[in-house]
């Protein structure tokens, strides 16, 4: 009989596993990915590429000189989704090297010298981004122009096939024929902020061609894909509703507000919705489980604030986009948040201090 | 989907149910061990009966190696306020009293009595049946005398949870035939197949408790015991106040605490029991054996055990005597397969690894669990935890289980109190859903081991402490008696009139009351000791005691002097002394010149304002604090005060 080992319950199967979870994370991200994908070109996908393979990279040569096993690591697939993540919040023609000087801080220094996964009190692939942001300001929020050929048309833009694309993130170079004026456009949320702050009102922006049904022409169906993949990982329990709904609550509700005050200055509330990285950031971002609130109470409470964040820093800061800002923020106040929201235990008095 | 159908036909029209946090919906495997009728196990060559198979006291042998016993013959009385007896299961030979491997999570061995079985089951003279309605007290005797513990798995004694305190009414009695974890199929062939017996019980219960409801709760994946006790409650009548409730399937709905809330939407509070709100809990194989104590008279020495697991050839339920070895039970299901990975006693979510065959099942066993590899997988190593939140998502104690974790593996105990670990049940749910796989009951078990040793550390710090505290109160009270029995010897030789040398005289001390060893001491010197101030004519009045004191007082104050002024002679007095000006020298002689003069009146006036009026005898007061070694009185403790003060 001694060869039974003596271990503690339970004994049942578990029901699942990390990279599992990850999984479902990177399959969820796919309509969004091919969404964006079709409209800002191949670039997309090159970025992925090379942003998994440097991730994996660097987190298999941090963990060899931490000592730890390389495989489970790698094998968790956390690595990739940080990468995947970056990969789809960065511009389609940054930089190979910026690419790499992203994750190689993401990884390096915001997951592994914290003790990696799990330990990381900051969303590594944000944290990447806002590095490149704040470092490279120009790079991060150069953006092609989506690929809508009427739209294309009217402003004399051009297109880049996947070579041309190549060529750019590998050499910067454009092809000879094209200047960076034929191939960018501005995002729907620098136009909208960029004339407001010219006292130009919303009807006289929102004349432009750059304007779809609810946002910005392309960017508003990437941010419907993405929406079809959270609602996929909500569904397989993978992510919680709460994070997400009030990160998006956060944002509604006061810019409803603000729009019935002034909808002349304040664009209607969908806009907010369907531009940037709003629907990337709440279900995919946000609710990062490392790094974001994990009671009941806590999440509605972290998400409404990221929704906040994000409003205030669109309307009076002076970045553009405001996810990866707002998501480290409440990083920080997690561990608060959630100090101060934890659930009343079974049996427990309501009024009860702990 | 038949089976689906009829459970939400089984809830259809029922009285309202309330819900937990978390839990799970695991698969039952239900269908492994209940298709066949409970069957009578046969009878080993020996049993190995433990003493302690209960919450409590372990019981004390009765019996002798050698003796010979019967069925059902007491082998072990209960000793102390918690215990239970034991009988013996079957008639045979008393072959040794010893230390036996048990079934216990701890793995340690304790005593039993080891019965060589002579096949002819004699039974013992049993004692007779209880009146259909019994008195209550005569009903409480017969359950404890049968030694009937919860089998639901707690083993606590029942009739002390029957005797409930006039403070605590109970108003609604629960009977647990949930069965909520997954294999383990005992109570739902107990409820088909004798379910009579369970509900003769429970009318026993109902009319001993004189409660106003009486709620039978069996989960719904167990429409057939449903079934057979709704009809029986039909066939046999006196169905009053006692109603059949299914419960929805959910892991842990079978906990005592959880099954209370399905059923009354009421928590008990933390670290509380249910009948704080007017609740008790019985399982559905306690009230079967106490029908059995009643009306046949027959204590508790078998129980229904499931065999199961796909690592066992012939999974089923037997009715099993107290004391088989685990060994003879397996050979009984078709014994164990090739593919064991894990032989569990209990559930696969709260059961704990056997491993020896050779150990007696006992009254809280509910289950043997044989696993395969498929069935218990092998979780492979922990990862780190990602603070996903699954795990407070299954809680049903509403828990934050990551928490916990992390402050267990950091091994903050008081942070993990501050998270309410206590209230963990330890079900299970948190490992199961974990996507790191990490086995996280351990962690909690690790850090409840903990916190009991550190608080049990703290306990005997503290006891030590007082024992410490009393030792000194002790010598000082010795030395108190000591010193008043000298003073009763010294006044009463000042009774004896002496020549008075003179009232204010400062060296005249006697024993002063509450004075230093060396005081006492000092009263033998002969300048001190000589002429009594019992008679000094300026205070005749107020008694020796006072004269007494007094004079200790000015004796302490003259020590206290002298000494200083040895100790300024060897060039040990106050630094601060030396190197003055001719202004400053002049001011210290000015100060210390009113501090003699203050200590020449002191001495004869001090005393007065502080003592109690005259009026009070002086001699009692002196027998007061010899007898009650309490503090001395202000006036005395001055002296040896002041003069420590003055030490440099």
């Amino acid at each position: 009989m001694n060869r039974l080992a003596i271990v503690s319950s339970p004994f049942s199967a578990r029901l699942n596993r990390t990279d599992q979870v990850m999984l479902q994370v990177i399959l969820a991200l796919i309509p969004g990915t091919l969404a964006l994908i079709w409209f800002f070109g191949w670039g997309v996908l090159i970025n992925m590429a090379l942003a998994s393979l440097f991730a994996i990279g660097c987190e298999a040569l941090v963990l060899r000189l931490r000592g730890r096993p390389v495989l489970p690591a790698i094998g968790d697939l956390s690595a990739l989704v940080t990468a995947l993540l970056f990969a789809l919040a960065v511009p389609p023609t940054l930089p190979w090297w910026l690419t790499l000087i992203g994750i190689a801080f993401a990884i390096v220094i915001v997951k592994q010298l914290y003790g990696g996964l799990g330990y990381n009190p900051f969303n590594p692939a944000m944290a990447g981004y806002v590095f490149l942001l704040v470092s490279y300001p120009l790079q991060m929020t150069t953006w092609l122009a989506p690929n809508i050929p009427e739209l294309l048309a009217a402003h004399d833009l051009a297109t880049l096939s996947f070579l041309d694309s190549a060529r750019l993130i590998f050499t910067g170079a454009l092809p000879p024929d094209l200047a960076w004026d034929a191939v960018s456009a501005a995002t729907p949320l620098d136009e909208m902020f960029t004339k407001l702050d010219q006292n130009a009102t919303i009807p006289e922006i929102l004349a432009s061609p750059l304007w779809g049904d609810f946002g910005g022409r392309g960017w508003e169906w990437v941010g419907n894909w993405f929406l079809l993949g959270g609602l996929y990982m909500i569904w397989r329990g993978v992510i919680s509703w709460r994070i997400p709904v009030a990160v998006l609550a956060g944002i509604l509700i006061p810019a409803g507000i603000f729009w019935l005050f002034d909808p002349q200055a304040f664009p209607f509330p969908a806009f907010h919705l369907f531009a940037g990285g709003t629907i990337l950031g709440a279900f995919f971002i946000a609710t990062d489980p490392v790094t974001a609130s994990t009671t009941p109470r806590g999440q509605l409470i972290y998400g409404a604030a990221i929704g906040l964040i994000i409003l205030a820093i669109r309307h009076w800061g002076g970045y553009p986009d405001a996810v990866a800002f707002a998501v480290l923020l409440m990083n920080i106040a997690a561990p608060t948040i959630d100090y101060y929201t934890q659930p009343r235990v079974f049996g427990h008095d309501r009024r009860e201090k702990r | 989907m038949d089976s689906a159908l009829q459970a939400t036909r089984l809830r259809a029209h029922q009285r309202r149910l309330w819900t937990f946090h978390g839990g799970l919906h695991l698969p039952d495997e239900k269908e492994l061990s209940n298709g066949s009728p409970l069957v009578r196990a046969s009878l080993p060559p020996h049993l190995v009966i433990p003493l302690r198979q209960h919450i409590g006291t372990a019981a004390k042998p009765v019996v002798a190696v050698g003796d010979r016993v019967r069925k059902g013959q007491l082998i072990a009385e209960a000793q102390g306020p918690i215990s239970a007896p034991v009988h013996a299961s079957s008639s045979g030979m008393v072959i040794a009293i010893e230390e036996r491997p048990v079934p216990h999570a701890s793995g340690l061995s304790a005593p039993c009595i080891l019965v060589e079985t002579d096949g002819e089951e004699a039974w013992a003279e049993l004692p007779p049946p209880l009146d259909p309605k019994p008195d209550p007290r005569a009903l409480r005797e017969r359950i404890r005398w049968a030694g009937i513990v919860g089998l639901g798995g707690a083993a606590f004694p029942t009739s002390i949870k029957l005797s409930p305190t006039p403070d605590r009414p109970i108003s609604t009695l629960i009977l647990n035939g949930a069965e909520c974890e997954p294999y383990i199929t005992c109570d739902d062939r107990l409820m088909r197949d004798r379910p009579d017996r369970v509900l003769a019980g429970v009318r026993l219960l109902r009319d001993l408790l004189e409660v106003k409801e009486c709620l039978i709760a069996v989960e719904d994946n167990k429409p057939e015991a449903i079934q057979a006790l709704r009809q029986t409650l039909a066939e046999t009548g006196d169905a009053d106040r006692i109603e059949i409730v299914a419960i929805p399937t959910l892991y842990p709905s079978g906990g005592e605490k959880q099954l209370i809330r399905i059923l009354t939407g009421q928590e008990v509070p933390s670290r509380g029991i249910p009948a704080q709100i007017g609740i008790l809990c019985q399982n559905i194989a306690t009230a079967a054996a106490i029908a059995d104590a009643a009306f046949e008279g027959k204590p508790l020495i078998s129980r229904v055990i499931t065999l199961t697991g796909r690592a066992l050839r012939q999974p089923r339920n037997l009715e099993v005597l107290v004391g088989t070895p685990i060994r003879e039970l397996l050979a009984q299901a078709g014994g164990l397969g090739p593919r064991l990975r894990e032989l569990l006693i209990g559930g696969p979510m709260m059961g704990f690894t056997c491993e020896d065959l050779e150990m007696p099942v006992t009254k809280g066993v509910n289950c043997l669990l044989a696993l395969t590899p498929e069935e218990s997988p092998d979780p492979g190593p922990a990862l780190a935890c990602i603070r996903c939140g699954a795990c407070a998502q299954a809680c049903p104690v509403t828990l934050l289980p990551q928490q916990l974790y992390w402050h267990a593996r950091a091994r903050d105990l008081d942070k993990v109190r501050a998270y309410n670990l206590f209230d963990c049940i330890e079900c299970g749910c948190c490992a199961v859903v974990c996507p790191s796989h990490i086995p996280l009951v351990q962690y909690y078990r690790f850090a409840k081991a903990e916190c009991l040793a550190e608080e049990q550390e703290k306990g005997q710090a503290e006891h030590a402490r007082q024992r410490h505290e009393a030792k000194v109160a002790r010598l000082e009270r010795l030395e108190e008696e000591r010193k008043a029995s000298l003073r009763k010897k010294k006044e009463a030789l000042t009774d004896k009139p002496a020549p008075a040398r003179g009232a204010a005289s400062p060296g005249a001390a006697g024993g002063g009351s509450g004075q230093s060893l060396s005081g006492a001491a000092e009263t033998s010197k002969p300048d001190a000791a000589g002429p009594t101030p019992a008679v000094a004519p300026a205070s005749q009045a107020t008694g020796t005691a006072e004269e007494a004191k007094k004079a200790a007082i000015a004796a302490a104050l003259k020590r206290a002097a002298e000494k200083k002024a040895a100790l300024a002679q060897q060039g040990l007095g106050p630094k601060n002394t030396e190197n003055l000006t001719p202004a400053q020298r002049r001011q210290v002689d000015a100060a210390e010149a009113r501090r003699r003069e203050l200590l020449a009146t002191e001495s004869v006036s001090a005393p007065q304002t502080l003592d109690p009026p005259p009026a009070q005898p002086g001699l009692v007061q002196v027998g007061e604090v010899g007898m009650t070694g309490s503090p001395p009185p202000p006036g005395a403790r001055t002296a040896p005060l002041q003069s420590s003060r003055e030490q440099p």
